[in-house]
């Protein structure tokens, strides 16, 4: 069974001069105690999608299920118990806290807010958070501006992790912080995830840190998932071709002044207030058909394309 | 940015120094303090202000220690002819300490206590008023946005479009007329009432709009979508994310309002629709010294020099207030 399942999940935009296409139709399903990431370049939707999974953009169109109940138009006050179960942690360590709040309050705001009474009090509570992140208790009464952004990051976790959720979607959790404080929160969010058994919609654009991190992955293009699958299938035999571009462009340093096997793609991504005909990766694709600009490839065996790699090809 | 597994390997190990035992974090508002003590300007006009808000809490006491009351009248220290005060300096003397006023003989001193009172009540009522509407509106439509928004924007731009002074000279005969007969005395309460009223009604434009900007550049950012996202209502997010991150402008707004509203209800008196005679107050003490300005010089003198002193105070004040607030932005 699955904790969180997404149908044909969409989120169209108003803008100036037309619709912004910016999540269209996705599906997939995240196991209980199950990492999966989400990748894509920029403006391919990976945000909006986070989100609108933790209800906080309204989905235009498709279905959100968590545990068998579909919460994709619940208001408020239903959402309000579900809330405990989905939390979700942000990118920018320095907007995430409220820098008028000491920490101590910051973490027990979600205690606060659902009237949430812990064995021992919220003080305890909110101090064996912070001691469960990495951070001296004894910080409870400082404010975010006396923290760094590795710091400030875990208290963000801990405030995730106040209500005991079930699901977390880390929407870029490390992308803001310098590489070496990155390793650390990235090993504190796998430590959390085997200790508590939770299950994280990881969102990010680096694929060494998804690769690390998430036992499934999924790549996005313009909107839609191009390919989805366990981590090591898509790490080592990538089929969709955007992917492949992408892995290419991992820089290896054990193949540094070398040129060869990597895929240049040509042009920009389209708008996604435009999106191309059929395959939305055509414009930018060396394999494309005529098939291709009349026929969107649906998401078959894992990949969305008309021409994939055969499988099991390295 | 990429990382090797490699790189990633080892337990992570607390990024915390150890602290001592129960240490307590500075707040903004505490080093805003701390920024403000230090700072000369601040503390002389602080101190300033502090003292004739004292004096005009105090001016019962001060009338009893003083022996004089603001409507008694010393009619015999007067010429008998021209009503001017005998002495120099407009009849300064041990027992009157800013010599008394021509034509009626009342004391200038204790009717400046009084009229302090009566100028720090209006305005800091008013600017209380003020804010207290231009904080709910503003924060509403920055918050909400949509047709809540466009409405009160709207509103704001009407009322910022209405010049005051030709609003409120036309507005407060007519209101009076309301209520009171032509020939009936219209009590001080009331005109006071009109007053904070008039100024109320103008003022929470400004202070909306900011707290709307503010509102409006905090609002997409991600601690309020936390609370939003730990299913906060309206209320947590509008008082408890949003508030505390507004006081900066808020106070700035209102000390900077408060010596506004002093000049104001001093002008609106002074053109005969605020306070009149015999209530103490200096924008009519001012008016009825125009009339003596030849003959007894002194009797402008010293009301104009505390209105002048108070209004400076304040304006100095809220400009060091906004300094310590923001210590970022550019003098």
């Amino acid at each position: 069974m699955s904790l969180l399942a997404v149908e044909g999940l969409t989120k169209h935009f108003t803008a100036r001069g037309g619709v912004v296409r910016a999540v269209d139709g996705l599906d997939f399903t995240v196991r209980a105690g199950q990492t999966l990431g989400l990748v894509g370049e920029s403006g391919c939707g990976k945000t909006t999608t986070g989100r609108m999974l933790v209800r906080l953009l309204e989905p235009t169109g498709g279905r959100i299920v968590f545990e068998d109940r579909d919460i994709t138009h619940l208001g408020r006050r239903a959402m309000r118990p579900l809330r405990q179960d989905l939390q979700i942690i942000f990118q920018d360590p320095y907007a995430t806290l409220n820098p008028r709040h000491t920490v101590g309050r910051i973490v027990a705001m979600p205690l606060t807010v659902n009237g949430t009474r812990p064995p021992g009090g919220v003080k305890k509570r909110v101090q064996e958070l912070l001691e469960l992140v990495g951070l001296n208790p004894e910080h409870y009464n400082r404010y975010p501006h006396e923290f760094s952004g590795g710091q400030r990051q875990r208290v963000g976790i801990a405030r995730a992790l106040a209500l005991r959720p079930k699901l977390i979607v880390a929407d870029e959790p490390v992308s803001a912080l310098d590489v070496s404080i990155q390793a650390q929160v990235i090993n504190l969010l796998r430590q959390l995830q085997r200790d508590l058994g939770l299950a994280f919609v990881f969102i990010a654009h680096d694929l060494a840190v998804v690769r690390h991190f998430c036992q499934r992955v999924a790549v996005m293009y313009l909107g839609r998932i191009v390919e989805i699958g366990e981590r090591d299938e898509i790490y080592e035999r990538p089929r969709h071709p955007y992917t492949r571009a992408l892995l290419s462009a991992i820089p290896d340093v054990a193949k540094l002044g070398q040129s060869e096997g990597r895929i240049r793609l040509t042009g920009d991504v389209p708008t996604p207030m435009n999106p191309p005909s059929g395959c939305r990766f055509r414009t930018r694709c060396w394999k494309a058909q005529d098939i291709c600009a009349t026929e969107e490839p649906p998401l078959t065996a894992g990949v969305a394309c008309h021409f994939p790699e055969p499988e099991g090809a390295p | 940015m990429s990382l090797s597994p490699e790189v990633l390997e080892p337990v992570p190990v607390a990024d915390a120094a150890p602290a001592p035992k129960g240490v307590v974090g500075r707040s903004p508002g505490q080093l805003a303090w701390m920024r403000l003590r230090r700072d000369r300007t601040a503390m002389i006009s602080g101190c300033t202000l502090l003292f004739l808000m004292l004096v005009a809490l105090a001016a019962p006491l001060i009338e009893v220690l003083y022996g004089v009351g603001p409507h008694d009248e010393f009619k015999h220290l007067l010429t008998r002819r021209g009503s001017i005060p005998l002495g120099y300096a407009g009849g300064v003397s041990a027992d009157h300490w800013f010599g008394i006023e021509p034509g009626t003989g009342r004391d200038i001193f204790i009717r400046m206590v009084y009229g302090l009172r009566t100028s720090i009540f209006i305005a800091l009522a008013s600017a209380i008023v003020t804010a207290g509407l231009g904080v709910t509106a503003g924060i509403l439509a920055g918050y909400l946005g949509g047709w809540v928004d466009t409405v009160i924007s709207w509103i704001t731009d009407f009322a910022l479009a209405l010049p005051f002074l030709i609003f409120a000279l036309a507005v407060m005969r007519p209101v009076e007329l309301r209520f009171y007969g032509p020939r009936e005395e219209v009590p001080t309460w009331f005109r006071v009432a009109v007053l904070i009223a008039i100024f109320a009604a103008f003022g929470w434009t400004s202070t909306a709009r900011l707290v709307r900007g503010q509102v409006i550049s905090l609002r997409e950012r991600e601690f309020i979508e936390a609370a939003r996202a730990s299913g906060a209502g309206l209320g947590h997010i509008l008082f408890r994310q949003l508030l505390p991150n507004l006081w900066a402008p808020i106070l700035v707004s209102f000390s900077l309002a408060v010596p506004a509203y002093v000049t104001g209800e001093a002008a609106l008196s002074f053109l005969g629709i605020g306070i009149v005679d015999p209530t103490p107050d200096f924008g009519a003490m001012i008016f009825r010294s125009i009339a003596y300005l030849q003959t007894d010089p002194a009797y402008v003198f010293f009301p104009g020099i505390t209105i002048f002193a108070l209004v400076l105070a304040f304006n100095l004040f809220g400009d060091a207030l906004r300094d310590a607030l923001d210590p970022k932005s550019s003098r």
